[in-house]
């Protein structure tokens, strides 16, 4: 009897895929996107995907994903590639490099009122995040570190620190503590000389490392256990924990500015219709949605004006103007041409 | 002359061909388990040989084994690879075998009793003692806590995050892999021998490294060599309890995915490794008689 009524439903189960399956291939106005899942896309579908796909009547087909590296299994495999997929800024570049990505039409997406920077030839700004010093403020109260120069300071801030596992701006914060300015970071780490300056500025803070952490959960979780003093992270995490009571502030100054973005794999079967959703959910009053369900800053600045976000939270978010005035910018170029060299000389310090 | 007069039975060949039919029978019947190790093991590591030579560009190239000799970050690898693992089996062995000759020693269901003690843990999963020992461990952990208020110790002791905590952590996983080995091998040591050595007049201690213990070897070198193995390809523990600190090969494996973008450079690693641990097991098959402990010999 048992077996009967599973069988049934599992018919019912095959039925209904099959119907829909069928009827998504008949609908020349169904978009399939993948992104990240969890809380971060659970915001996504709220906040951009479902009011833009409402308001162009059109459906809206949503997958999670593993990143670039399933386009490309995807690409050359020859399978259905998704219409619109949500990546990281960096992995973004490194996929258009490899020829993975559709160019983007800027005639059809405006982006004539974001950041510059938040957007590239292959993947447009979908939300800002900043990579910011966070202290605890048991240890230091009030006057955590206010600069890199600070966060390198084991005198004026004794105690243990945290970064990334992986290169990432480590080198940039290293250069920034040496006391280059703000507009040169990118130009000394041109060059070998400068590169090997931040490396040996990052020897010198090793030993006060306690933890190299690997993810936004892990270095969340090191600031609510106190494991750590100081680390360098993501700001939504933070502010997640810290309304869960950790001992945890931050500030923007000399704060990372990078975003996430969406891009159009190279045959994507609907990529006429994916750009103009692309312009959709890039619309400053799409983008302001999204500070409702998670604490990321729409890449869009309109999102800010006409009281779209309530400017209480607004002054929280990384890309508020007077937040993203403080901040530095992830400068991509650098990353393709010298990612894979800081990549391996970070990896070199790592196991010395 | 009785053997000439065996081989001359009037029905030799029907036997040959019964013995030949039934050998053959076997093999079909072990063919679904020939053709799953050829399609789940052969295949991807054949798979993953060939992908360890396709360059960045596609083509053939060395350059995945080139940056392995280059780059001196990979032979540091390696070498906390082989030396976490020889802790971990040197720990596990200190530890392991006064246990299992314990064990070996008691009533049958105290022993039962007691094993369970060392089953338990292996029945749990490997993440959540990974994460029970980071609770234990860190630095406003159980043990530095309960430490700093009995007075024992005043600043925070560095256990969790870094080798300390890797080790504490893996031997954890690692143990009943010796222990199960040892005991059983030492379950099956005969009482009598000790009572004999003590009959002629050897002291326990004398009789304990003269008689049992070279009894209790194809045990221990049998669980030193899984325990070894086992930790060549270990990720979760260190990459949790090593706090970015201990990168051991599998890890890098996984760096590489993500740094690359190219399957190749971490096929590469892949295969050094493989090809490691099988020459460990080849020269110790060699060494140990390794057929005979695992019972293919008798």
């Amino acid at each position: 009897m048992k077996l009967n009524k599973i069988s049934i439903s599992v018919l019912a189960l095959s039925g209904s895929i099959l119907v829909a399956s069928m009827t998504s291939a008949s609908a020349e106005d169904v978009l399939s996107i993948a992104s990240w899942g969890g809380s971060y896309q659970d915001a996504q579908s709220k906040a951009l995907f479902q009011p833009a796909a409402k308001e162009m009547g059109i459906t809206i087909k949503e997958e999670t994903y593993g990143g670039m590296s399933d386009v490309r299994l995807r690409s050359k495999s020859g399978a259905t590639q998704w219409d619109i997929v949500a990546s990281g800024s960096g992995s973004a570049a490194r996929a258009a490099a490899e020829g993975l990505l559709e160019p983007l039409d800027y005639k059809v997406i405006d982006v004539s009122t974001f950041y510059p920077g938040l957007y590239t030839e292959y993947c447009v700004g979908s939300d800002v995040y900043s990579v910011v010093d966070a202290w605890n403020t048991k240890t230091y109260g009030e006057n955590g570190p206010r600069s890199w120069a600070d966060f390198f300071d084991v005198k004026k801030f004794p105690g243990t620190r945290s970064l990334r596992d992986k290169y990432d701006i480590n080198f940039q914060i290293a250069l920034l503590a040496d006391g280059v300015p703000k507009e040169k970071v990118y130009e000394v780490l041109s060059t070998d000389e400068g590169m090997k300056r931040a490396l040996d500025k990052l020897r010198e803070l090793k030993p006060h490392v306690a933890v190299w952490w690997k993810s936004g959960a892990q270095h969340a979780q090191l600031m609510k256990d106190g494991e750590v003093d100081m680390t360098t992270g993501w700001n939504g995490r933070f502010d997640v924990v810290r309304k869960d009571g950790a001992k945890v502030d931050y500030d923007f100054n000399q704060g990372f500015l990078d975003y996430d973005c969406f891009a159009i794999p190279k045959g994507a079967p609907h990529k006429e219709l994916a750009m103009k959703f692309l312009a959709k959910i890039s619309e400053a009053k799409i983008q302001a949605n999204l500070a409702k369900y998670i604490t990321y800053g729409p890449a869009n600045k309109k999102a800010y004006e006409n009281g779209l976000i309530d400017e209480k939270v607004a002054k929280t978010l990384p890309s508020y103007p007077a937040n993203a005035e403080k901040q530095l910018r992830i400068n991509l170029d650098w990353y393709t041409k010298y990612g894979e060299k800081a990549s391996a000389m970070f990896q070199e310090m790592l196991t010395e | 002359m009785s053997e000439t007069s065996l081989l001359s039975r009037p029905n030799e060949k029907q036997l040959y061909r019964d013995a030949l039919w039934e050998r053959r029978t076997l093999l079909s019947l072990a063919s679904p388990a020939l053709l799953s190790i050829v399609l789940i093991i052969i295949i991807p590591v054949a798979w993953l040989f060939y992908l360890s030579f396709i360059g960045k560009d596609g083509g053939f190239s060395m350059e995945n084994y080139a940056r392995m000799v280059e780059s001196k970050t990979y032979a540091r690898i390696f070498l906390t690879t082989f030396k976490v693992s020889a802790l971990t089996t040197i720990i596990c062995i200190l530890i392991g075998y006064p246990l299992a000759y314990f064990l070996s020693q008691l009533p049958r269901k105290a022993a039962n009793i007691c094993m369970l003690t060392v089953l338990l843990p292996f029945w749990t999963s490997l993440l959540v003692r990974t994460y029970a020992w980071l609770v234990i461990l860190q630095r406003n952990g159980l043990i530095n806590n309960w430490g700093i208020k009995l007075g024992l110790w005043d600043e925070p002791l560095k256990l969790a995050y870094g080798l300390n905590g890797t080790l504490i952590g893996m031997v954890h996983i690692m143990a009943p892999f010796l222990i199960l080995p040892l005991y059983g091998t030492m379950k099956t040591i005969n009482q009598d021998y000790m009572k004999a050595s003590a009959n002629l007049g050897a002291t326990p201690i004398r009789t304990f490294w003269q008689v049992f213990f070279p009894l209790s070897l194809p045990g221990l070198s049998a669980g030193t060599l899984i325990v070894f193995v086992l930790c060549l390809g270990f990720f979760v523990t260190p990459a949790i309890l090593g706090g970015g600190k201990v990168i051991m090969v599998s890890m890098q494996i996984s760096n590489n995915i993500e740094l690359f973008f190219n399957w190749g450079a971490a096929s590469a690693l892949g295969v050094v490794l493989l090809a490691t641990t099988m020459l460990i097991l080849f020269i110790s098959s060699r060494v140990l008689k390794i057929d005979k402990i695992l019972g293919g010999g008798q």
